[in-house]
């Protein structure tokens, strides 16, 4: 998720050491494991913690290690040479640059994200559309445009020809969830995935109009300077379980929708 | 009247240099330059960078320039609000004699060591729209949520202990001696407060009063958390700043600077002005 | 009688009973912590009584049964004023505003209280330094602002809490006589642990030990025969009133004693008590020759030890002399002996 670069960070960052420790450690184990470095968009956390566990438990021997951050944190990681075999994006924009530094294989895209309207359990003020959020009355909180859901609510607006009214434009998807699911705002604009990790405090109301600005997820292999067929046989096997019908299912239980 | 001031205000301000110090080691200067360095260092590096060609354009920008006049009107009004309920506070706190007086004490603290954005949340439960008093204020037609209100309330949240505390510590030097005195001459307790009490404590009032107005040109958490972010209504510097990152770095340096600068100009004056009182 | 005073405080183990005429000066003698500053401050009003009365001009100012408050003035409509051992000046006012402060507070208007002030800026001497602060005063000069100060709110009953104690012992004697002077007609309560504030400044006495008044009555009286030990350990100070002839006191049976006057321009025929301390009286049996000295010829009435030394009683005078010298001189009731003292420890003042 990139609206939370620092938390996202921080957590990377985490994963990073505790990675490299993890590594040390199997370098002197005398059956070594296989290891698939994985960089992720800090959205697909929960995703991909899933479906690495899964290939973990598929391919005995085999150990997935994620690092989870902003998506352009991601880029700025693999150019400046972190060791990763698996880059997966939260837009294209970002792998565009992988692509044209010459970085990553073909990518896939292998999931697609879109905005949802937020409101409080049992929406008390019976939002059902996005017009209903045209209504200066109404405590609507969004994403400010200078952060990537704040940018795609604005294609979304925009593209409709409706105006809105917000009372807030805040820092982050966070932000605004927050302040739906304290009752705060009768309405916030986030993403449909975002939606689902909210939990029960809040209720999603999709819209027709969130088609002007899907997110697309692109995957892609790094391209590796030593040709090592049998790891990169695995590292292909990981992008495929991402597009398989394993993974698709868990993409799409937390909300998001094959591309 | 000059004259007759002087003496008291070089005693003050300026030490006799043919005075020794007594207690102040010799190594004590190393870790105070290093403190000093500390602190200062970053200011500097922030000036260096900025990006100076640019920097006029920056800070007057449309949005820059909602955020500086939120921020100071914000400010101001939450620093009355601090000075209309913390110098009453102050006094009952320094010298009313109640049961539970030096526990009311420690929870005025509390915020001053509360994250922010927790003093946010806290506010939420008791001003915000499902909050405590939130539906009897809604029934009175008081709207607080997402308003100018709600800054000034966060800010006045983290602000008003800073000015508790240093005038209440203030009148606690100062003492009631003078207070007895005044009264016994025929002053009201108002007259009292009012012509020994604050003249009396007049530095303490004024850096207190002076930090409450950084603290709160200076508050993000609450703000953030509490009163939401829009343009010209609750976005204030800090907040603009932090946006700002996001796809403008250069801005936020610029108006990072310019939030020191201001900083700085309003401890300056006030300093100034405390003093020579 | 215009001030009284009957009080009851527990916590302080406190239980007074008081009285100050019209005009008059009660002096509170006493040890620290003996009860003197809860006998002002009950007065003042910083303390309430647990049980008591307190009545000025038959005004009720405080009253209480069992802790309940049943009567209460607050402090600033007493006009009972106070002044402290440290002036207290306000550090933040000329001296000018702060002698006009008091008929300022009480609401008089501005011209009235500029008067006042203007009034005993001049009676205390104090035009030059009108428009200073009071950071710029030494301490005799400040203690005289806040003596103006405390006079120009006109109060009905004036505190004196060891007025003088924080002050050089070089501007003592000036100022006391100048309280001397003001205190005239004034009701007034000074609480000392200094006798001579109460010798000079007072005309009654009331010494208070442990939160009680042990012994009370006119000044000369308690001073010269004290009863209670208190009184007797700070006081029996000799005391011979007479006339002053210039160098001394010419007494009514004709003795003179000797001694220096307390401020110069006192005319030769004014009435002067002389006043030394029994530790200054040297006994002997016969007349000494030497040095000049003011001779009291007398029979010993009554030895009783006093600390270190014994304090031996003649008819006419105390002194303390050590026990070797009661051994070799045989001191016992019913001995002529002659006390000596020097003219140097004999201080006169107006009586």
């Amino acid at each position: 998720m990139t609206a939370q670069p620092h938390r996202a960070r921080a957590t990377a960052a985490l994963l990073a050491a505790s990675a490299a420790v993890g590594l040390a450690g199997c370098s002197t184990d005398p059956g070594a494991e296989t290891t698939v470095t994985v960089f992720a968009a800090a959205s697909l956390t929960e995703a991909f913690e899933q479906i690495a566990h899964d290939f973990e438990t598929a391919h005995d021997g085999v150990d997935v290690r994620l690092s989870l951050a902003g998506s352009s944190d991601l880029v700025a990681q693999i150019q400046q040479g972190a060791p990763a075999d698996v880059v997966a994006s939260a837009d294209t924009a970002s792998m565009d640059r992988l692509v044209a530094d010459g970085l990553v294989g073909t990518p896939q895209d292998f999931a697609t994200n879109s905005l949802e309207i937020a409101v409080p359990p049992g929406n008390p003020a019976g939002i059902a559309s996005l017009e209903d959020l045209t209504d200066p009355d109404l405590h609507l909180v969004v994403c400010a445009p200078q952060v990537p859901c704040g940018a795609a609510t604005t294609a979304v607006v925009s593209d409709s020809g409706l105006t809105l009214h917000p009372v807030s434009e805040e820092q982050s998807v966070t932000d605004v969830l927050h302040k739906v699911v304290v009752g705060e705002a009768d309405a916030g604009i986030v993403y449909v995935t975002d939606v689902a990790r909210a939990g029960p405090g809040v209720e999603g109301v999709s819209f027709p109009q969130a088609g002007a600005a899907v997110n697309t997820y692109p995957i892609a292999a790094v391209t590796q300077t030593d040709a090592d067929t049998d790891h990169a046989a695995l590292v292909q096997q990981f992008i495929d379980a991402v597009q398989g019908p394993e993974g698709q299912r868990l993409l799409a239980d937390l909300g998001f929708v094959a591309p | 009247m000059t004259t007759t001031r002087a003496p008291a205000t070089s005693r003050r301000t300026t030490r006799d240099p043919a005075e020794v110090p007594a207690g102040l080691p010799r190594w004590a200067y190393v870790p105070a330059a290093a403190g000093g360095l500390f602190v200062l260092l970053p200011l500097v590096a922030l000036g260096t960078r900025v990006d100076w060609a640019g920097y006029w354009s920056l800070v007057t920008s449309e949005s820059s320039r909602a955020a500086l006049a939120l921020s100071l009107q914000t400010a101001t009004t939450s620093t009355l609000l601090c000075l209309i309920l913390g110098v009453p506070m102050a006094l009952v706190l320094a010298r009313g004699r109640f049961p539970g007086r030096d526990l009311l004490r420690s929870l005025v603290l509390v915020p001053l060591v509360l994250p922010p954005v927790v003093g946010g949340i806290a506010l939420l439960s008791a001003f915000g729209r499902r909050g405590l008093l939130g539906e009897s204020m809604e029934v009175l037609g008081l709207q607080v949520a997402f308003s100018t209100t709600a800054v000034v309330l966060a800010q006045s949240f983290v602000a008003l202990p800073f000015l508790v505390v240093s005038l209440e510590g203030a009148l606690r030097t100062a003492g009631e001696r003078y207070d007895v005195v005044a009264a016994s001459l025929g002053a009201s307790p108002t007259t009292v407060l009012r012509r020994v009490t604050l003249p009396l404590v007049w530095p303490g009032l004024v850096s207190g009063t002076v930090l409450a107005f950084a603290r709160a040109l200076g508050e993000f958490g609450a703000t953030i958390t509490f009163a939401g972010s829009l343009q010209g209504v609750t976005r204030t510097l800090p907040l603009e700043v932090y946006l700002q990152r996001e796809t403008d770095p250069d801005a936020a340096v610029a108006l990072s600077l310019l939030l020191v600068a201001v900083a700085v100009a309003v401890i300056g004056l006030t300093h100034r002005r405390g003093a020579s009182r | 009688m215009t001030f009284e005073l009957t009080a009851v405080v527990p916590s302080r183990g406190f239980d007074v009973t008081l009285d100050v005429d019209e005009g008059s000066t009660l002096a509170l003698l006493g040890p620290n912590g003996a009860g003197k500053s809860t006998a002002l401050g009950l007065a003042a009003g910083t303390l309430r009584p647990h049980d008591g009365e307190i009545t000025l001009d038959g005004t009720r100012l405080a009253h209480a049964r069992a802790g309940r408050t049943e009567a209460w003035v607050a402090p600033h409509r007493r006009r009972v004023a106070l002044l402290a051992q440290d002036p207290l000046l306000f550090p933040h006012l000329s001296i000018r505003d702060n002698i006009s402060f008091g008929p300022r507070a009480q609401g008089r208007p501005r011209r009235e209280a500029a008067a006042a002030a203007a009034r005993w800026l001049d009676a205390m001497d104090l035009v030059h330094l009108a428009d200073r602060r009071p950071g710029a005063l030494s301490g005799g000069q400040g203690q005289r602002v806040a003596i103006a100060r405390a006079l120009a709110a006109a109060p009905r009953l004036l505190l004196l809490d060891e007025p003088l104690a924080a002050l050089d012992v070089d501007v003592t004697p000036a100022l006391r006589q100048t309280l001397r002077r003001l205190l005239v007609g004034q009701t007034t309560i000074i609480a000392t642990h200094e006798v001579l504030d109460a010798l000079l400044l007072a005309d009654e006495v009331a010494v208070v030990d442990d939160g009680r008044v042990v012994e009370r009555g006119p000044t000369a009286e308690v001073l010269s025969r004290p009863r209670s030990a208190f009184a007797a350990s700070i006081a029996g100070l000799n005391l011979v009133s007479g006339t002053w002839t210039g160098d001394g006191v010419v007494t009514a049976s004709g003795g003179v004693v000797h001694g220096y006057a307390s401020h110069p321009e006192v005319p030769v025929g004014a009435a002067m008590t002389a006043v030394f301390r029994p530790a200054a009286v040297a006994l002997h049996l016969t007349d000494p020759h030497g040095s000049p000295r003011n001779t009291f010829r007398g029979t010993v009435r009554s030895v009783e030890p006093r600390g270190d030394l014994l304090r031996v009683r003649t008819d006419q005078l105390a002194a303390d002399v050590t026990p070797q010298a009661v051994a070799e001189l045989s001191l016992v009731p019913g001995r002529a002996v002659v006390g000596t003292v020097k003219a140097a420890e004999v201080d006169v003042y107006p009586v």
